[in-house]
């Protein structure tokens, strides 16, 4: 597990071979993080709570894509894949969001209470 | 042109050794091949026959309508709408999304960067085997208790209803992911496989926009799936995303569905607008206009296409989404237009040849002209609300389904159908055929814009007697555009047996694939071929004797 | 023939496509995985290069993944609109959930993960014993995360927490979850045989489960107390060693249950189905390492060769990275 960064040079194969150095030091910043994220919910912040918490989590993903998925190392094309992906998603999350929440007021509330069946257990237990 | 040398001569058919269909022999042999021109080929059967089924289904509903009240003896309006589901599902899953990608796409894109085969061949074999089990999913639907919801699965109708919608989902599933491999296999060919000296501005246009299909394929496509695989769970559990009886909300189904089925009409037309700007070049023999702009507009389109899907619901949703995705519906028209002005451009005093696929491609014009241009209505807030649900809707998707969609396959399988098959079709019996499916999908669907206007809804089974002149008419069109597709069909079938023997560039195209032999090796070249601008005509001659074209050594100097 | 176009197809350096009929070539073509002369045994015989082969995979495993990425992305949707929308149903039913449990499997993923980017590494080194040891530790990697899931699930169901309209969640949890006793310590199975509060007739059933797994969730062979009857008792407080909310159930002596919102059942139904289709996704990775580890046991694997453990690896880092936003989005809620 100490080989340090030897073999890089004498590569000949295809791909880039990464650091020991580096995967190691991904895997620590991993682990604090995902320590960090687990502490950080003890503190009531609001509605930072979930901001802090998924940017732990876009760190981490993006440490996990840059180094053991090797997209630092990767031709630019396999990161632009990667990226538009997720930026559909958050156009689909966006646009979905932006309708759903602006009819929410026209939502007779308990309209769907009384539809429902009798036999589905509603409430609380006894 | 004694004196000169000629790179490829335009030769008649012969029995070359080692071509695609025949260096092997036996079913099976076909059943485990990996060669992109077999996969392409069984696709286009398969394809073909699910084709016939969706159209047949066609006829029962034109039948049907053809007078109020019950007119076909034995379909009651329950019957219907289980014909009118198989109908839709079948032609959109099984025929029109795969229809040119997998099918002409398979056997050409390899031709024409000049490569032996697609990235991944046994993936591409996967991607056949997942459409027919797709196709087993959807018959399983049929014969049980066939799906009565409407292609578009919506929601609750879908988690209610007593048919067999499991199946029919799960059929769909299956086919995107045969979609999505196809997609993804196309762009990492077109990225990885491409020769030297074959940059992206000299890719026919074909590949642009399959490129741009594929994008969609692989972007968009999963999202079906997890929308089939939540509506599953949907009726299974209840797990109250989709269903308001257990506090689901319907209208996010169609959020979810439309962000897919959007995208999916331009998996339908990106494809057929590729085929065009093949076509129409070579038969004006001219250099296609705007080469750039209508390469870039593929791929404007395609990311247009995942932000206009709101357009499908613009009397289901709040106010503020429906001005944005107005407007941004409104901006796709600009890449579409796009296209259609370099097309016209490029027939602009060009010495045209009104061979069977140049008649398809004109018709393409025409008719994708109105079908654009009547979504412009659609996509009007205020006009919706009146025409939406009507059969001005049916009309318009109608138009670019069938009249571009189908038309340009039509035309893409006349124009390649020589080196597919080797074989010359009677141009007599193509140029009829297309006149009579021209003709009939006209008188089919133009009334039903009339019909929409004046308020017949879609979907239903029984109408007002003021409105059944126009049904009627309709009906007869639908007959009509049937007798047409069976005469191509006709046309198509008996060349394989009496055609005469095409010669290898009977178009005189310029594109890498007319390079190979008719049909080709199963290794696509014998020569390496030469390549070059795939719009340029001006080194090919006409060999009257050979009946077809071949490039003379001018072109081979400035080479 | 415009002047530039001296594209002729023959490069030098690359030795190109075969394109005369012997018969090696059709052995080629019957198999589609053989090789030309002069090249490495694992050049298809499409692509000319194996650096072109292994860019090809690369991008296919990459565009192969945006779509998983857009399929995990649907119920992200899902998510994102009922936790914006109705944010008391996840303020309810993380309760249920056990943060120590998914924390210990996020980072049993992430070791995965890191076993994984070593086998990668070795593979490219070609030392055949320390690769085929990483992909074992990968699996068993894989094996621990299924296993601490099959624990959080068939507590949940034992207990009638099931999705959508099987959502019937007995007295016995809720209480357990709600009302303080909300600890890790119960999962780990240590001498809760004192729990013994009110039970719904259907609790029994669990006696009947002589798996290991179920063993933990054993909590009482005592008869049921009668309904409503909450008796935590002082020796479980130390052993529960909850969370803030179990301390707080705990010290108020007067344990007010939180009111069940109308649509809980969409959290568990959401809840079931994302970590669902990513146990899935663990299932298959671990067939994809299992057929890399045979391969590699055979020596398949060198400097020059090593794109499915690459591949292979890609997906299971994205296995990985799911999970990393699925952990904090479903457990850490406050």
């Amino acid at each position: 597990m100490n080989e340090g960064n030897t073999h890089n040079n004498e590569h000949h194969g295809v791909g880039h071979i990464v650091d020991w150095k580096v995967l190691i030091g991904v895997l620590t910043a991993l682990l604090v993080l995902t320590y960090l994220t687990v502490k950080v919910t003890e503190f009531d912040l609001g509605p930072l709570n979930i901001v802090i918490a998924l940017g732990i989590a876009t760190v981490k993903a993006t440490l996990v894509c840059l180094f053991f998925m090797h997209l630092y190392y990767d031709q630019p094309f396999n990161s632009l894949v990667l990226v538009s992906s997720v930026l559909f998603v958050l156009v689909f999350i966006l646009f979905s969001l932006i309708d759903l929440s602006a009819y929410q007021p026209d939502i007779i509330q308990d309209y769907i209470s009384s539809m429902r069946d009798p036999a589905y257990p509603l409430d609380e237990p006894q | 042109m004694a004196t000169t040398t000629d790179i490829y001569p335009g030769r008649p058919y012969t029995e070359v050794e080692g071509n695609y269909l025949t260096h092997e022999k036996g079913i099976l042999s076909w059943l485990t091949t990996v060669d992109h021109k077999r996969i392409g080929v069984m696709y286009l059967m398969c394809i073909s026959t699910a084709f016939l089924f969706g159209g047949l289904f066609a006829m029962v509903i034109r039948w049907e309508l053809f007078a109020p009240g019950a007119t076909v003896p034995g379909l009651n309006a329950d019957r219907y709408n289980q014909i009118f589901t198989l109908h839709g599902a079948i032609m959109v899953f099984l025929v029109i999304i795969p229809g040119i990608p997998a099918a002409l796409g398979n056997f050409v894109l390899p031709m024409m960067l000049g490569a032996k085969d697609v990235a991944f061949p046994r993936l591409n074999l996967m991607s056949w085997y997942l459409w027919v089990v797709g196709a087993l999913f959807a018959v399983i639907s049929m014969v049980t208790s066939a799906a009565d919801t409407g292609w578009t699965f919506y929601t609750p109708y879908s988690t209610t209803t007593q048919t067999a919608v499991i199946p029919m989902v799960v059929g769909a599933f299956i086919l995107g992911f045969s979609s999505i491999f196809t997609g993804l296999n196309f762009i990492v060919t077109i990225h990885k496989m491409r020769p030297e000296g074959l940059t992206w501005f000299k890719l026919p246009l074909f590949l642009w926009s399959i490129y741009a299909t594929a994008i969609i394929q692989v972007i968009a496509t999963p999202v079906l799936g997890i929308t089939l695989l939540l509506l599953i769970a949907e009726r299974v559990m209840g797990v109250g995303i989709f269903d308001s009886t257990y506090g689901g909300d319907p209208v996010l189904f169609q959020h979810f569905f439309w962000f897919y089925s959007h995208p999916a009409v331009y998996i339908m037309i990106l494809p057929a607008m590729g085929v065009i700007s093949e076509m129409i070049p070579v038969f004006s023999r001219k250099h296609i206009f705007g080469y750039t702009a209508i390469a870039y507009s593929s791929v404007a389109i395609a990311m247009f296409s995942f932000i206009v899907w709101g357009h499908h619901m613009f009397t289901s949703m709040s106010p503020l989404s429906n001005m944005i995705f107005s407007a941004v519906t409104f901006s796709v028209s600009i890449p579409s237009a796009v296209k259609v002005f370099n097309w016209t451009a490029t027939l602009y005093k060009g010495s045209i040849r009104l061979a069977t696929p140049m008649c398809y491609a004109l018709a393409f014009l025409f008719l994708f002209t109105i079908g654009g241009l009547t979504g412009l209505h659609l996509a009007t807030l205020g006009t919706d609300i009146h025409l939406h649900d009507t059969y001005f809707v049916v009309a318009h998707f109608h138009y670019v389904m069938v009249g571009s969609t189908m038309i340009a396959f039509l035309g893409g399988l006349h124009y390649w159908w020589p080196k597919i098959f080797g074989k010359m079709y009677s141009e007599t019996y193509g140029r009829l055929g297309c006149l009579t499916t021209f003709i009939g999908f006209n008188v089919t669907f133009l009334p039903q814009f009339v019909l929409g206007t004046r308020g017949m809804p879609r979907r239903y089974y029984d109408y007002l007697p003021e409105f059944q002149t126009l049904h009627a008419v309709s009906s007869i069109g639908a007959f009509i555009m049937g007798a047409g597709l069976f005469i191509t069909l006709f046309c198509l079938l008996h060349s394989l047996k009496w055609g005469k023997p095409a010669a290898d560039n009977p178009w005189g195209s310029a594109a890498l694939e007319w390079q190979s032999t008719s049909p080709p090796h199963y290794h696509n070249f014998t020569k390496e071929p030469t390549v070059g601008d795939p719009y340029d005509y001006q080194d090919f001659k006409w060999d009257p004797k050979a009946e077809g074209y071949y490039k003379t050594a001018e072109g081979q100097g400035a080479a | 023939m415009g002047s530039e176009s001296r594209g002729i197809l023959q490069d030098s350096g690359r030795t190109r496509r075969r394109l005369t009929m012997t018969t090696e070539t059709q052995a080629i073509d019957k198999s589609g995985h053989d090789h030309d002369h002069g090249h490495s045994p694992y050049l298809q015989h499409h692509f000319d290069t194996m650096e072109q082969q292994f860019n090809s995979g690369k991008l296919g495993m990459w565009l192969f993944l945006a779509t998983e990425i857009l399929l995990f992305g649907g119920l992200f949707v899902a998510y994102a609109i009922y936790r914006a929308l109705h944010p008391e149903i996840f303020e309810y039913g993380h309760h249920f959930l056990d943060p120590v449990m998914g924390g210990t499997n996020t980072a049993v993923l992430i070791l995965s993960s890191f076993t994984m980017a070593a086998a990668v590494r070795y593979a490219q080194e070609g030392k055949k014993t320390m690769l085929v040891a990483c992909l074992v530790l990968t699996l068993g990697g894989a094996c621990g995360f299924l296993v601490i899931k099959y624990f959080e699930y068939s507590h949940k169901m034992v207990h009638g927490v099931f999705p959508g309209k099987f959502y019937a969640p007995d007295d016995h949890i809720l209480e357990e979850e709600l009302m303080g006793a909300h600890g890790h310590g119960h999962e780990e199975g240590d001498g809760h045989h004192e729990e013994g509060h009110g039970h719904a007739a259907g609790d029994h059933e669990e006696a009947a489960h002589e798996e290991p797994a179920a063993a933990p969730m054993v909590v009482s062979q005592t008869p049921p107390a009668a309904e409503g009857e909450f008796v935590i008792e002082k020796s479980q407080i130390a052993e529960a060693g909850g969370g803030p909310e179990g301390l707080v159930g705990i010290v108020q002596q007067e344990p007010k249950m939180p009111k069940r919102p109308e649509k809980a059942h969409v959290f568990f139904g959401i809840y079931y189905l994302m970590t669902g289709l990513h146990g899935l996704h663990v299932v298959i990775g671990m067939c994809a390492i299992g057929w890399v580890l045979l391969k590699a046991m055979k020596g398949v694997f060198g400097p020059e060769y090593f794109t499915p453990v690459d591949l292979v690896g890609l997906y299971w880092h994205l296995v990985d990275l799911i999970w990393i936003f699925l952990f904090p989005l479903l457990y850490l809620i406050d």
